[in-house]
């Protein structure tokens, strides 16, 4: 029985739970004198608790238990592998393909399969259209016979064990209900219970990401040094198709980190006075009428994806420029040859620029409307222009502020993915040189993990390794702009 | 102002600027600069926002029309039903040599010397190699046309389409340019017999992706997308209104709900494709879910929408009235019962406008999803969420890489397409907010 069909059970279950509940507080709260504690839906949630509960709880650990302990039994009648010095990791995988293939054959071939040996089994896969690896064993298809075996044999005492559960919980619910019976202060606590849960995700998605990433890291850094990985200048990591020495390539982070930082810089160098000043004219001069057409046609390019960003660097901003440097030292050398290449630094980070226009714009506005009427007023009343007072008084009392948007914003310039694989190039390099291509580090992650890989290799897990270093990097850069507002925001109170 | 005032009538009075300098003109002279600044930056944000919308705008929308050339196609039964089996044989009618009804029927048409094989290949050339299909469906769907002669609408070769979008220079010479004059001549012809327009290309909505730029659409990446969004509607949805909830009302001010903030507030800004990692890591090789599927997807997505959405909640539940609470307590209500009875209700409107602009945020999301193996080459339309599918965004990456001249048209038509949505979802989002929210 699949898990959702034994899910739909319990909830079925679940479902007459409720309505029995229902039914009997009903009836009793009518034959008593006394008036019931609870009304009746707390009641029906009551069992339905008592019904779905217990039960869900033992079909998620079944369910990561049960892989578990057939591997561990496989693993123990496997001595021919070790023998063989096979990798027993390696050899369950096959096992596990052997028996996922065992399963795809019609039930009157199944038999015969069972007995067949690893080569006459390879045929009839083949036969089939079915894909196993090409190193299997005979003793391989006895395990998968008797893996499968087990799993059925789980599968059907799960199936059993969770709806008797499901049952009895229900039973026991329904037997429990009484008139004075505080049924909702204990439903109540259950879904107390539901929402802390669900406030945990995100401790768990966060736990998630770092422990996720961090075992493949250790597992690169088994197979490259990490001063290699860390202070390398060279990005050359070969390729990990099958039959290709894996331990050739060289993994520097250096040039990919100094491409992020560049084109960070350059974005950074369009996107803040842009957003600084469009910010500061919105919120200090433009009319109600003019901020409330603007603001939100600015906001419009945060909105869109940055994919489309990517697209109109590629086909636009960077044939664009390239075309005008070539016409630019037409002009003056007399050469028409462009001197921007169409992805380059310059692309990337003034189309990336235009994306974080809003960010910064945005969020500079909320912070400088923060700034209280006084100071203006005490400002102006001494006889400063607006522009004095918005850089004498204003600006001052906003900086911490300003400051940690500037961090977040350099933070997703960090981060950001989409304009960069369009725009600025595969080619790893070091240059100062904006009007070449450079690489990031999010590109190469992209690079690594797209396109059919063998993933127990450096050039894949490489990707991990680059993914912690963006997220250690883009975590810095969260928090010091936290602490930033947390510890030097002025209260105007 | 009135100090604005004073100080222009004693600038205007030449007395008093002699006897006593005070910088006003400098000072004004940059004050009017400062103003400047600001609406040159404005300027600029809006005048890259036209660019933006015109480049994609000005080379998308002909990707919505597409060349087809009208041919009359003689379904001959030598060629369609060779073995005659009277339209049963459904195999063999499926498997028939449609290009050959084609060919002849162009080569009649056009009238070319059947045995001139060099101005046949160029004369087949006109049509899209996608008419297997197309004649197949229409013999399968009506037996009867079996031996008929019917005027067929084709899609033509993506050459001929860019030639009549005006994408060509078709000034070069001869040899330098896909299409040959002979071509053009034939071209011309068809188009004085009205044979050759330019019709609604409904494909576009229906086709998945494909190498040929005339047959390739965006329809198998729409329905990929929506499995996506309906997978993180239905997790983000009550899992972010449950935690808010939590946060906002019930929670104690204590450590591990600081520490839960501070969690929450920082994966707001983790990189998008760091969530993509994640998804392979854990969903995909833990627990060995299919690459490339739309629930992985939207899994992914739906970690990476959560703090948007728990953010827009609990602003949503901090603007309810603690009058509206105060009420629901003194009446007797729970305090359970007064989060779900009361404020819930009130809050919704904010809840719902928070969730549609964080779902407008994953459609648009194109990195992580690349991750977890979603750039495959998919060209059927995707069964199940289980099944390998692709998604709008990531369609259009795929076809920002394509070569071709038809795909940069192709590529901006499903930018116009995914702007649509996301323009219609912020929409919803507007009129809900002016609609139902409250003031209070």
């Amino acid at each position: 029985m699949s898990t959702s069909a034994i899910i739909a059970i319990v909830l079925l279950i679940a479902a007459v739970g409720f309505t029995l509940g229902y039914r009997k507080s009903q009836r009793l709260a009518a034959g008593s004198a006394q008036k019931a504690h609870s009304r009746a839906v707390y009641h029906g949630m009551f069992v339905v608790s008592w019904a779905l509960i217990p039960s869900l709880i033992l079909l998620a650990g079944w369910l990561i238990a049960s892989p578990a302990l057939i591997a561990a039994d496989i693993h123990a009648d496997m001595p021919e592998a070790i023998e063989n010095g096979t990798n027993p990791r390696l050899a369950y995988q096959m096992v596990e393909g052997i028996g996922a293939g065992l399963r795809a054959l019609p039930a009157d071939e199944q038999d015969a399969a069972a007995a067949a040996s690893a080569a006459d089994l390879r045929a009839m896969f083949q036969r089939r259209g079915i894909m196993v690896a090409s190193a299997s064993e005979d003793y391989m298809v006895e395990l998968a016979v008797k893996r499968n075996r087990l799993e059925d044999y789980s599968r059907i005492a799960m199936s059993a064990v969770v709806i008797l559960l499901a049952v009895a919980g229900a039973a026991y619910g329904l037997s429990q209900i009484a008139v004075r019976l505080r049924a909702r202060n204990q439903v109540e606590r259950v879904v107390g219970g539901i929402l802390v849960l669900a406030s945990s995700i995100a401790i768990l998605t966060t736990v998630g990401i770092i422990f996720s990433m961090l075992f493949e890291t250790i597992d690169f850094f088994g197979r490259v040094s990490p001063t290699s990985f860390f202070f390398g200048t060279v990005w050359d990591p070969g390729f990990a198709a099958a039959g290709a020495d894996p331990t050739v390539g060289q993994f520097g982070l250096i040039p990919l980190l100094a491409g992020t930082l560049y084109i960070a810089f350059v974005a950074m160098l369009v996107a803040v006075p842009i957003g600084l000043f469009a910010a500061i004219y919105m919120s200090e001069y433009a009319s109600r009428g003019v901020r409330s057409t603007v603001k939100p046609l600015l906001e419009l390019l945060a909105g869109i994806p940055t994919i489309v960003y990517g697209f109109f660097a590629l086909v636009t901003v960077g044939p664009f420029l390239r075309d005008m440097s070539a016409q630019l030292n037409g002009l003056i050398t007399g050469n028409y040859q462009n001197f921007i290449q169409a992805q380059s630094v310059i692309t990337a980070g003034i189309v990336m620029g235009v994306m974080l226009i809003p960010f910064v714009s945005s969020l500079s506005d909320d912070i400088i409307t923060a700034v209280p009427r006084s100071l203006r007023d005490g400002s102006f009343g001494l006889g400063a222009t607006r522009s004095e007072t918005v850089k004498r008084v204003i600006l001052p009392a906003a900086l911490p502020g300003i400051v940690s948007a500037l961090l977040l914003t350099a933070s997703r310039a960090i981060g950001e993915t989409m304009i960069v694989v369009l725009a600025a190039g595969v080619a790893a390099r070091l240059t100062l040189n904006p009007f070449e291509a450079m690489t990031t580090v999010t590109v190469k992650i992209v690079n690594q993990l797209t396109g059919d890989l063998e993933f127990n290799s450096p050039q894949t897990l490489v990707a991990f390794a680059l993914g912690i270093t963006l997220f250690a990097i883009t975590l810095c850069l969260n928090i010091i702009a936290l602490v930033i507002v947390r510890k030097y925001r002025e209260a105007y109170e | 102002m009135t100090d604005l005032a004073v100080s222009e009538a004693r600038a205007a009075h030449p007395a008093a600027s002699e006897r006593r300098d005070i910088g006003i003109k400098r000072r004004y002279a940059a004050e009017r600069r400062f103003k400047l600044y600001g609406i040159v930056a404005i300027a600029i944000g809006l005048i890259f926002l036209v660019a933006l919308l015109w480049s994609v705008f000005s080379k998308g929308y002909t990707a919505f029309f597409q060349t087809e050339i009208r041919v009359p196609i003689t379904f001959d039964q030598s060629i369609v039903d060779p073995k005659n089996s009277g339209g049963k044989d459904t195999k063999a009618l499926s498997m028939a040599n449609y290009p050959r009804l084609v060919q002849n029927g162009i080569v009649a048409l056009l009238g070319i010397d059947p045995s001139d094989r060099t101005a046949v290949r160029a004369a087949n050339a006109l049509v899209s190699q996608s008419v297997r299909g197309q004649l197949r469906d229409i013999v399968l769907g009506d037996i009867t046309t079996i031996g008929k002669t019917q005027e067929v609408w084709l899609y033509a070769a993506s050459e001929v389409d860019s030639a009549e979008k005006g994408q060509y220079d078709l000034s070069v010479e001869e040899s330098r340019r896909p299409l040959k004059d002979q071509q053009l001549q034939w071209l011309q012809q068809l188009r004085d017999d009205d044979r050759l327009q330019q019709r609604f290309n409904w494909g576009f909505f229906t086709f998945g992706g494909s190498s040929r730029a005339e047959t390739a659409g965006v329809g198998v990446a729409i329905v990929g997308s929506i499995y996506m969004m309906v997978i993180v509607l239905v997790l983000s949805l009550p899992i972010g209104v449950a935690a808010s909830i939590y946060l906002e009302e019930f929670a104690p001010k204590n450590r591990l709900t600081d520490f839960i903030e501070v969690n929450i507030n920082n994966l707001a800004a983790v990189p998008s494709i760091v969530y993509g990692l994640l998804g392979l890591a854990v969903f995909v090789n833990g627990f060995g879910l299919p690459r490339s599927a739309a629930v992985v997807g939207g899994l992914v997505l739906t970690l990476m929408t959560l703090p948007t959405i728990i953010i827009a909640t609990r602003a949503a539940l901090k603007a309810v009235p603690p009058s509206i609470r105060a009420a629901a307590l003194g009446l007797g209500a729970s305090k359970t019962q007064m989060v779900f009875h009361h404020v819930l209700p009130l809050a919704m409107p904010g809840i719902l406008t928070g969730t549609i602009i964080g779902l407008a945020h994953a459609l648009g999301e194109t990195a992580p999803l690349l991750l977890i193996g979603m750039v495959a080459f998919v060209a059927d339309y995707p069964s199940s969420p289980m099944a390998p599918s692709t998604a709008l965004p990531v369609q259009i990456y795929m076809w920002a890489n394509e070569a071709e001249r038809a795909f940069v048209e192709r590529t901006s038509g499903a930018i116009i397409v995914l702007l649509a949505f996301l323009a219609l979802m912020n929409i919803t989002a507007i009129i809900l907010r002016r609609r139902f929210e409250r003031r209070w």
